[in-house]
């Protein structure tokens, strides 16, 4: 096969052809390949909507799946997350005008006396990816930081995050805290973090403990859909 | 070019034993001493210097050969959160003044290791810190351990292979030997994707190679002996550095606990001697109760063969991961189509 017939032109693929290329591409965080393509869809009509879940969060699915699964590791998330922003920094003004419908909102941060965050970013991009609306506080978030954001944004979910076992106790403190002011069961708080375990997360009283970032979408979309089924 | 490290306290002292002791966990230790959740541990090496001596002689009274000084958190960005990135060459020379202390009426050699973690930051093109501003970091809180009395910069728990080498690259800079172990505690593969064998072979192509290398952290020990077997596979003659946690971190009463008793870490200690290790200590969780155990194992048990992976599972429990990305029986990348759009 010779290099020419390795070129390709995007805007002849069919649709299918497309959104299967769109996942190779994002799989290997090609950030120009997927502002293309979500133009191309664009000019094709699609909604706003579906090339966001067809497309997108289809693709970021596989890379987080391979995360899980140890075949992907942080540098290739990072671009493929990248890639992926490219995208949604086109779809995103779109999907307001179009009053698409919205998976939750997130407020996530790593908690305080912790500046570790390469997790929580990760955590952060992949729930974009899957379509969620995140409110990044950063490092070292005080309690009242978590629930006043929370609150002032209305929030579905809370996610902390700690990397040092000096500081994972403190995400208890958050949770104590939203105790005291009544306002436990308004939220879905999340866990995670390298030195965490599911026993863990039981203990301080938070609804899961998140593996990685891929566990952390699976497990705030089950959770929010939960929700949505008790009301 | 690979030249041998130049003489040092530490190359000296591993050329007259075959096995040295390391010291254990750190932060835990601090964390008992009454350390609040958020502050900074480097902070105490002025202001409770005497907590600080407690910590280095718990080692040393264990029989540890060398110590890390309380300085993993004391680059400019890591001090930047407690608004004290000002006090990089301050801190770092105290924690290494007082291990100086500890170690000289010790009785015998014993090594002050200037501990250097990683920055916290991702670096270029991923994430925004730069080689060079890396480099200079490093750089800066080598000259204080060297300053302090440091015998080598003990650099560990890095995840990135450019990490590795800008922290090698500012101890080298302020002229002290180092070695640098990375965490291993994503699949066997450090966070970053970087297999034993990988790095193995990365420091032996480096211009001013470490004294030693190895893993320390990651998740539990029968992980890090995989990983030092992983090391030792590539025939490399330079020494392995083993540094595992006392087992899994569980939370009880409102504290940390690690599982690993100390007859365990003793196992360990000798399974990792057997695996390849010349330099073997703890991590997170490993009490001075846990390095006697250690020391103990270590000078009274014959050498054994080296572990296959089944006998380290019988011993210490399971593998976080089937495969750590060495021996190509890890699950496979997803297929693409391997075609792109033309470029302009």
């Amino acid at each position: 096969m010779s290099d020419n017939e390795d070129d390709l032109i995007l805007s002849d693929l069919n649709d299918d052809e497309l959104t299967e290329q769109m996942m190779d591409d994002l799989y290997d965080g090609l950030k120009d390949e997927i502002e293309e393509s979500v133009r191309i869809l664009l000019e094709r009509k699609w909604t706003p909507y579906d090339i966001l879940t067809k497309a997108l969060v289809s693709g970021m699915q596989i890379v987080g799946d391979d995360f899980r699964d140890g075949i992907l590791f942080v540098p290739e998330v990072l671009r493929a997350a990248q890639a992926m922003k490219g995208g949604m920094a086109i779809l995103k003004p779109l999907l307001v005008e179009t009053g698409a419908p919205k998976m939750g909102k997130m407020v996530i941060g790593t908690v305080k006396g912790d500046i570790h965050d390469i997790g929580k970013n990760l955590v952060a991009m992949m729930m974009e990816g899957a379509g969620f609306e995140i409110i990044d506080l950063g490092i070292n978030t005080e309690a009242a930081s978590y629930i006043g954001t929370a609150e002032a944004e209305g929030a579905d979910i809370i996610g902390m995050s700690a990397l040092l076992t000096t500081t994972m106790p403190y995400m208890k403190t958050v949770i104590e805290s939203l105790s005291a002011q009544g306002l436990r069961d308004k939220y879905i708080v999340l866990c995670g973090g390298a030195p965490l375990n599911e026993e863990f997360g039981r203990a301080i009283g938070a609804d899961a403990y998140c593996d990685d970032a891929a566990i952390a979408v699976e497990t705030a979309k089950r959770l929010i859909a939960a929700r949505h089924n008790q009301l | 070019m690979t030249d041998a490290p130049l003489p040092n306290a530490l190359s000296k002292l591993l050329e007259t034993r075959d096995w040295l002791m390391a010291d254990g966990a750190t932060g835990t230790t601090l964390f008992n001493m009454g350390l609040s959740s958020g502050d900074a541990p480097e902070l105490w090496n002025v202001d409770k210097p005497e907590n600080i001596t407690r910590l280095y002689l718990g080692a040393v009274e264990a029989g540890s050969d060398i110590f890390l000084t309380n300085s993993f958190g004391g680059t400019a960005s890591r001090l930047k959160l407690h608004k004290s990135e000002h006090r990089v060459h301050e801190l770092n020379k105290a924690a290494a003044e007082i291990g100086r202390n500890v170690a000289d009426r010790a009785g015998r050699v014993v090594i002050v290791a200037g501990s250097m973690g990683p920055t916290g930051e991702i670096m270029e093109p991923m994430g925004p810190l730069s080689y060079s501003a890396a480099v200079e970091m490093f750089h800066e809180q080598a000259e204080g351990l060297k300053a302090g009395g440091a015998d080598v910069a003990w650099i560990e728990t890095i995840s990135a292979a450019d990490e590795y080498k800008a922290a090698a690259e500012g101890a080298t800079l302020a002229g002290l030997p180092w070695v640098g172990t990375m965490s291993f505690d994503t699949a066997g593969r450090t966070m970053m994707g970087v297999t034993s064998a990988q790095l193995a072979d990365m420091v032996e192509k480096m211009p001013m190679p470490p004294v030693a290398y190895g893993a320390n952290c990651g998740t539990g020990s029968s992980d890090l002996l995989r990983t030092v077997l992983g090391f030792s596979a590539q025939g490399h003659e330079r020494p392995i550095i083993a540094k595992g946690n006392a087992g899994i971190p569980r939370y009880m009463d409102g504290h940390i606990h690690y599982d690993g008793t100390p007859e365990l870490m003793g196992d360990y200690a000798c399974m990792a001697r057997d695996a390849g290790a010349t330099i073997i200590g703890g991590c997170c969780g490993t009490t001075p109760e846990h390095l006697r155990a250690m020391k103990e194992a270590l000078e009274t048990r014959p050498r054994g063969e080296r572990p296959t992976l089944e006998l380290i599972v019988a011993k210490l429990g399971g593998f976080s991961s089937t495969s750590d990305g060495t021996d190509d029986k890890g699950p496979a990348k997803r297929e693409r189509s391997g075609r792109r759009r033309a470029r302009d």
